[in-house]
């Protein structure tokens, strides 16, 4: 059993759990994930540790509301307790020698973003963040963006907040009005990152996606989390728990990921596309 | 007085109720089954029984006991050797071991050996409930990567020569394969949670939620003390077809078909994990593990379950009893075939018809048998033009796992062959000192019965090397 420690809630459906966990406290590096059950009876669901305190023991981590697993998380206060909480799990982003670095979140991807625009800070680097939401009242992490980014950039889909419109855009601009990154680093719904990737393609800029599939079990063992990427004209699988969750965004068949993320619609209640439609481009 | 030739039956659950529910198929026998069968056992003075046995249990010695009604000691006779009787009388391919070796199978049926140990086991489960105690301590402690069944014997033989023992794992469950992938209507949780529960009260640690390469190294390991290391972390890594269409929706590893029902009770209405359930599904493989997919995809509700296989029913490598029970359930077999692409719906007319993407199809074509292969199994060659469509519309892939590589990409200088498996000398040591490994680790995927022998060397070794 973890105990929840502390508890933030960072707009109506976003939620910041801190969870006791000496040992993946001590190992966890950005980039990477922890697999979580609520109760014994729960699914297994990855979220991305958004931050971790050696001295406390303890863990972030930053989830949105959207189905079953994570209402019930949400449920928990300070003091209660989950039932299995394991990691860190995944590949730490690779983040050595980048100095001018464009990072792209969308909505959640938010808070996965957060721990690699403040470690490229931390490390030197001239981090560049754009952040992208649907409205006003779902933004997050503004100012924790800000104290680690040389420029940043909040858009919303209905300009009720910062600028206007996708987060595709100030990129578009940026890229042509001559700016160059070493590396665009999208996380966010997968037809935001495809579109990322396609917009930086014509400039040639190295893009890495932050990619998030169902998973079981996070070690390699059920094959459900894998993706093809086309290296070199042939197609390969990858599981994204052991070999990612980066990759380089030109060899993901996004398409493909996108399909496989629906494939239990069915059975759940919210659909993956409404979290995503405010990203739909044209 | 003249030998029955046949084995007495086991009883089963019928097979048109078995389908519609996850309770044990075989029901076990009956006292006076046992007695009546170990009575068949001709007490050969040169037991060739034993050496059919991975871990060689005395089979004549604790069959005699069950021919006095004495099932105490036959357990005595069977805990001598075996730590997971209960298990491996339910899952152990005797037909090939212990079974194949047995005298009366020259003439007649070989012995139930394996149907008598499991009641043996189940008689001794059901009538000692009390919960052993710890030995007295020696001062030494052991980690140990992994709990199935390699890890839970070697951690069990180590508490029980007063080891300080703990148990690493990377799931919620202690158990390995025998939680996440054999069936409950194989090997119900309750005895793996059983053996488990009396490691614990031999005082042995176990910590789930630990993944050893990634929250702990081995070689931190040792820094925080432990002398030594056991790694007996499996082969689960699932290997794909490479044809065309493995990443349409409907497509599943074994694996994540069976962890879904098993580990995360898919199969339970209250559970949140979901799974494909109903329409027609193909099994390709015919391994123990195909036989498990295909025959919980029927209880899932599956109106219709093939199994494709490209050898024929001699080679089928399953157990024997698994595919008799397969059969009898209405799995329709089809063999001496093998996929070629797995096709998917899509609609033209509409991108986002929610069946876009979904399995439609499965094409497959005949084989037949050629010169035997360096292993001996006749190898199957294509039949030229033979390509068919099966309908179907979940596809779940079960040609095998391989060793995971997580420890060995983190532990340096741990030397393993190009299959992936950790090399080890007989005693079960790695090229790491004061590191052993064993189980599928080791040998690829496997036996129980042998993962428990290589569990039960590596203690014996350990004890050898930290207390001389
Ligand atoms: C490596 C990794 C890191 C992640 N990090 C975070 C994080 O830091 N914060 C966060 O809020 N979420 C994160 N996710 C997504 C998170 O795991 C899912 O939102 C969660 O599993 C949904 O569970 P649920 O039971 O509440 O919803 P469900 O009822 O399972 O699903 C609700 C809806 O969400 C969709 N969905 C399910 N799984 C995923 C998924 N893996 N990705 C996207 N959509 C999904 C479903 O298709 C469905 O439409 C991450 C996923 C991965 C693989
Ligand atoms: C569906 C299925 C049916 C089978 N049926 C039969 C049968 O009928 N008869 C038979 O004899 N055999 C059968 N087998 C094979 C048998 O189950 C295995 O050979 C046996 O379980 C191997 O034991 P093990 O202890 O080596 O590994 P496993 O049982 O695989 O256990 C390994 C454990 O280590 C854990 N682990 C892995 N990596 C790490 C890590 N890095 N850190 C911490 N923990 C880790 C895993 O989560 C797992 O719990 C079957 C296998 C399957 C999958
Ligand atoms: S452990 Fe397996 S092989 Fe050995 S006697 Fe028992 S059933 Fe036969
Ligand atoms: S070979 Fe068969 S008959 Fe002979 S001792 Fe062994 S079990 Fe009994
Ligand atoms: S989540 Fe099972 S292999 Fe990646």
């Amino acid at each position: 059993m973890y105990k929840v420690l502390h508890r933030r809630e960072l707009n109506p459906t976003v939620t910041e759990l801190t969870i006791e966990a000496p040992l993946v406290a001590r190992k966890a590096k950005p980039g990477q994930f922890i697999i979580l059950r609520v109760d014994s009876e729960g699914e297994r669901i990855p979220l991305t540790v958004a931050g971790c305190d050696i001295d406390e023991g303890s863990v972030n981590i930053i989830f949105q509301i959207v189905g079953a697993t994570t209402k019930k998380l949400n449920q928990k206060l300070e003091g209660d307790y989950i039932e299995d909480f394991v990691g860190p799990l995944g590949v730490p982003s690779h983040l050595d020698g980048l100095e001018n670095v464009c990072i792209v979140g969308g909505g959640v991807g938010c808070a996965i973003a957060l721990p690699i625009a403040r470690e490229l800070h931390r490390l030197g680097a001239k981090v560049t963040s754009i952040i992208g939401f649907r409205s006003r009242d779902l933004v997050i992490l503004e100012d924790e963006f800000r104290n680690c980014s040389d420029t940043l950039t909040v858009m919303t889909d209905d300009g009720s907040y910062g600028r206007e419109g996708n987060v595709t855009l100030p990129l578009k601009e940026a890229l042509e009005g001559g700016k160059r990154y070493d590396m665009i680093i999208t996380i966010g719904p997968l037809i935001m990152m495809k579109f990322v990737t396609l917009t930086a393609k014509p400039f040639g800029v190295p893009v890495t996606v932050s990619m998030n599939p169902i998973m079981i079990d996070g070690t390699g063992m059920c094959g459900g989390c894998r993706l093809t990427l086309n290296r070199n004209g042939k197609r390969i699988t990858k599981f994204a728990c052991v070999d990612g969750p980066d990759f380089n965004g030109y060899e993901v068949d996004f398409d493909e990921a996108i399909s496989r993320s629906r494939m239990y619609n069915d059975f759940e209640r919210h659909a993956y596309e409404e979290a995503c439609n405010l990203f739909k481009n044209s | 007085m003249a030998i029955n030739p046949k084995k007495h039956e086991m009883p089963v659950q019928p097979a048109d109720v078995r389908v519609h529910n996850f309770l044990e198929v075989a029901l076990g026998y009956t006292a006076e089954m046992a007695i009546s069968e170990a009575q068949r056992c001709i007490n050969c003075k040169n037991k060739p029984c034993i050496a059919g046995c991975p871990v060689g249990i005395d089979i004549p010695r604790f069959i005699s006991y069950i021919k006095t009604g004495d099932f105490e000691a036959a357990y005595g006779v069977i805990s001598l050797d075996s730590s997971l009787p209960a298990v491996c009388g339910r899952v152990c391919p005797q037909e090939t071991q212990c079974e194949s070796k047995c005298t009366l199978g020259i003439k007649f049926e070989p012995v139930g050996i394996g149907r008598l140990e499991r009641f043996v086991a189940d008689y001794h489960n059901n009538n000692v409930t009390s919960l052993p105690s710890p030995s007295p301590r020696n001062g030494h402690s052991v980690a140990v990567v992994g709990s199935g069944p390699a890890g839970l014997t070697c951690a069990g033989d180590l508490a029980k020569k007063g080891y300080d023992v703990t148990v690493f794992e990377a799931l919620h469950t202690a158990g390995g394969v025998l939680v996440y992938g054999i069936p409950e209507f194989r090997l119900p949780k309750a005895i793996v949670a059983r053996e488990v529960e009396i490691l614990e009260a031999l005082g042995v640690k176990i910590e789930t939620n630990v993944v050893i390469g990634k929250t702990l190294t081995i070689d931190e390991l040792f820094d925080m003390g432990f002398e030594a290391v056991f790694i007996g972390s499996g082969a689960g890594l699932p290997s794909f077809m490479g044809i065309p269409g493995e990443s349409l929706k409907g497509v599943y590893s074994a694996n994540e078909f069976l962890t879904r029902s098993n580990l995360m009770k898919a199969y339970r209405e209250e559970n949140d994990t979901p799974i494909m359930k109903g329409g027609k599904v193909a099994v390709v493989g015919g391994g123990n593990v195909a036989m498990d997919a295909a025959r919980t995809a029927l209880r899932l509700g599956a109106e219709k379950v093939y199994i494709v296989y490209r050898r024929s029913l001699d080679e089928l490598p399953a157990r024997r009893e698994e595919v008799e029970h397969a059969i009898e359930e209405g799995i329709d077999f089809r063999l001496l075939r093998n996929p070629v692409e797995i096709l998917g719906y899509y609609n033209p007319d509409n991108p986002r018809d929610p069946k876009n993407g979904f399995v439609s199809g499965m094409r497959c074509i005949e084989m037949k048998l050629g010169e035997p292969d360096a292993g001996g199994r006749r190898r199957p060659i294509p039949v030229e033009g033979s390509e068919f469509t099966l309908d179907v519309d979940t596809v779940v892939i079960s040609i095998g796992t391989s060793p995971n590589p997580l420890i060995k990409d983190t532990t340096e200088g741990l030397q393993v062959n190009r299959y992936g498996g950790i090399i080890v000398n007989e005693a079960g040591l790695t090229s790491r000192d004061s590191v052993y490994a064993g189980g599928d680790a080791v040998t690829g995927a496997a036996t129980v019965i042998s993962a428990m022998g290589a569990g039960k060397t590596a203690a014996e070794a350990i004890d050898k090397a930290l207390r001389g």
